[in-house]
């Protein structure tokens, strides 16, 4: 009979072997996957690793894809620490990215001194702005925030489309004939585009510094600061936090806007660093907000582990859109990020409980 | 006969005809996610196990040609998935919340069910089956009743039959009763000998079965053809529709068809062109809208009492630790 029981203290070298068991479990089921539907496992993976993090070129494509995935990673860890499960990262980064664009296209015939931190100030502003709605009604009336949030992903998704496809907005190119016809955004100009640092061959562009940089802020913020002590312990305890007198209502809204600004934050990046437009069908197809809960899981809601989860995960989806086709299986990023958070929750069991197997049956003894 | 035509194009008929399809396979999710939050698990992979449900669905049609296999094949395929969920929080005591949104990234449009659609070539076929009514003639051209009721497919009233069944259950067995003590005092059904996990597993995995058969209603009659995404979102209003039900079966299908209708708008307007000057993506924002005014309403008046709710919902039980 297997018997389960609480761990009083865990051993510190289950903090390493847990979550490195769990990939190598992960990796194992893929496998098992893969076989079943006819894919050579190792040869996929090799494809995989070398496509993600082979060469320079890799590493640098992996960045792009990493970027998004810090501030929706940051987004969903800064407010699932508080069990407040805001999953609309997703729209709330499409926010960013329309308020960034504004920006952008507004203060594009100044100096970038202008225009580039006025984007990440859109960015911030419009983020923020979406995740206080769920926010505003989980605070006020109790309204399951996770419905909410995931309802305005497809509500943000849908005044994208409005913006570029179905209207004259600010946002849509109508400057040639061929641009009518095929509706896109309109590009945004040069000096609202952000600059990269380069490191030898390295390019590190401007949003994925920070991305590093907002994850600082949070750690800070999050283990120095009494705000982050009372988040952790409404998180933990809400009665606790109760009875302490700590203002829940007042911690849901501010958790709601930071982790909505990180998200929008990602959005204006997307715009300024990448895709110097407001691209309806990439930013949608893309799935960041989703992928960043995944992120905030496996890191545990860590934000330097966000990071190190953000540049590994990236890899995988850089290299998965980079061997799209014939013979690389479409959707095995996705099924490969699932099946490495179903594993490491499992794993959770493992740093809580230990698991002891027993020849007699204990159900006759009393409970200890 | 005329004048029974003409009542039954009017707009509201149709639009009402529209709510009993476009709820059909709100209402089956919506069942088995109350079976599952009965037992005291929340089930936040709704929509991706109705993806998957959908594509194996209709790839078991394409096969076999024989659609009570297809929905067989579908139900299957939801309850295999809401096994890893059973596993994960009722055996390995995983967090609920994390474990469903897993469950629906893993299954969900970029990930398993698009794998399948790919990797089983079901893109670009249509169904093979056009599930039409059975009723007569008569019945189905009745004014004002006939299109909404009788000018259905069986899955509907499949469907009718299957609340009628889970109320009854609830409300009238002794499983059902002992599913009731499960998700409301774990501790107290596990004293009277109930075995709590049993009934957590079992109920999961209807769940499960029914996503999985709520997706395949979209593939093999609604649409009827697979795409990326088919659901857009049906999963989750689903979920929101056991809040707005109060956990009650009958609810289930007052607010099944109340969501059908905003999710049919957007198709009957824009095939009848009315409203033209009016954006298409205001009409199509329109389900995921009222579901966010419906939930305000909802959990406003419910928040002074906890109306329904399971008191162990989203709790592991744990013997020694209760």
């Amino acid at each position: 009979m297997i018997r389960i029981e609480r761990r009083l203290e865990q051993p510190r070298w289950l903090a390493v072997a847990v979550p490195v068991g769990s990939l190598v479990a992960a990796f194992v089921v893929m496998t098992i996957v893969l076989l079943v539907t006819h894919h050579a496992p190792l040869h996929t993976f090799w494809r995989l690793i070398v496509t993600g993090f082979g060469s320079t070129f890799a590493l640098n494509s992996t960045f792009v894809a990493a970027t998004p995935l810090i501030f929706t990673g940051l987004c969903a860890s800064v407010a699932f620490r508080m069990n407040l499960f805001n999953i609309g990262g997703e729209g709330q980064l499409y926010m960013g990215a329309i308020l960034g664009a504004a920006a952008g296209i507004a203060l594009g015939n100044h100096s970038g001194w202008l225009s580039v931190p006025a984007m990440i100030a859109a960015g911030l502003v419009g983020g923020a702005a979406f995740a206080l709605i769920p926010g505003v009604l989980r605070a006020y009336l109790s309204t399951n925030e996770i419905i909410v949030s995931l309802m305005l992903n497809y509500v943000a998704a849908l005044v994208i489309d409005y913006l570029i496809f179905d209207s004259l907005s600010y946002w849509r190119d109508t400057s040639t004939p061929s641009a009518k016809v095929f509706p896109q955004g309109k590009v945004l100009p040069d000096a609202a585009t952000w600059p990269v640092l380069h490191v030898g061959g390295l390019e590190l562009p401007l949003g994925l510094l920070l991305g590093l940089a907002v994850a600082v802020l949070v750690w800070v913020l999050y283990s120095r600061t009494k705000f982050g002590f009372e988040v952790r312990v409404i998180g933990d305890s809400p009665r606790a936090a109760t009875y302490a007198g700590m203002r829940t209502r007042r911690k849901i809204l501010a958790v709601m806007a930071l982790s909505g600004a990180i998200a929008g934050l990602g959005g204006a990046s997307q715009d300024g660093d990448f895709r110097h437009t407001l691209d309806p069908r990439g930013l949608t197809a893309a799935g960041y907000g989703y992928a960043g809960i995944v992120i905030a899981a496996l890191a545990r809601y860590n934000p330097f582990a966000v990071c190190l989860v953000a540049f590994l995960l990236g890899g995988l989806q850089n290299a998965g859109y980079a061997l799209q086709g014939a013979d690389f299986p479409s959707g095995l990023v996705g099924v490969l990020q699932g099946l490495i958070l179903f594993c490491v929750l499992g794993g959770e069991l493992l740093m809580r409980y230990r698991i002891t197997l027993d020849r007699r049956s204990r159900s006759a003894e009393p409970a200890t | 006969m005329i004048l029974a035509a003409g009542i039954n194009d009017s707009i509201v008929v149709v639009v009402l005809a529209s709510a009993v399809v476009y709820g059909t396979p709100l209402l089956y999710a919506a069942l088995g996610e109350l079976l599952a939050e009965r037992s005291g698990v929340l089930n936040l992979g709704v929509e991706g196990m109705m993806l998957v449900g959908a594509v194996m669905g209709f790839w078991a049609d394409l096969k076999t040609g024989s659609p009570g296999v297809a929905f067989l094949v579908a139900a299957l395929s939801g309850a295999l998935l809401s096994l890893i969920h059973a596993f994960l929080v009722v055996t390995l005591r995983a967090n609920q919340i994390v474990s469903g949104l897993a469950l629906t990234i893993f299954a969900g449009a970029a990930g398993l069910s698009s794998y399948l659609a790919n990797d089983l070539n079901v893109a670009d076929h249509p169904a093979r089956h056009p599930f039409n009514s059975f009723l007569p003639h008569g019945w189905r051209t009745a004014p004002v009743v006939g299109p909404i009721l009788f000018d259905q497919s069986a899955i509907v009233y499949l469907s009718w039959i299957l609340v009628v069944a889970v109320a009854f259950y609830l409300g009238r067995t002794r499983p059902g009763l002992n599913l009731r003590a499960v998700g409301e005092a774990p501790a107290a059904a596990d004293a009277m000998g109930i075995n709590v996990a049993a009934y957590r597993y079992v109920h999961t995995l209807l769940g499960g079965a029914l996503a999985g058969l709520g997706g395949a209603v979209f593939t093999l009659w609604i649409t009827p053809q697979w795409q990326d995404g088919i659901t857009g979102g049906a999963g989750w209003i689903a979920i929101a529709l056991v809040i707005f039900a109060f956990w009650r079966p009958l609810l289930c299908i007052v607010g099944a068809y109340f969501f059908g209708a905003f999710s049919g708008i957007p198709f009957t307007f824009q095939a009848r062109g009315i409203l033209q000057g009016v954006p298409p993506e205001l009409f199509q924002s329109l389900p995921y809208v009222m579901t966010i005014v419906v939930l305000v309403v909802v959990s406003s008046a419910g928040a002074r009492r906890r109306i329904g709710a399971p008191a162990a919902l989203g709790r592991p039980y744990v013997r020694e630790e209760r």
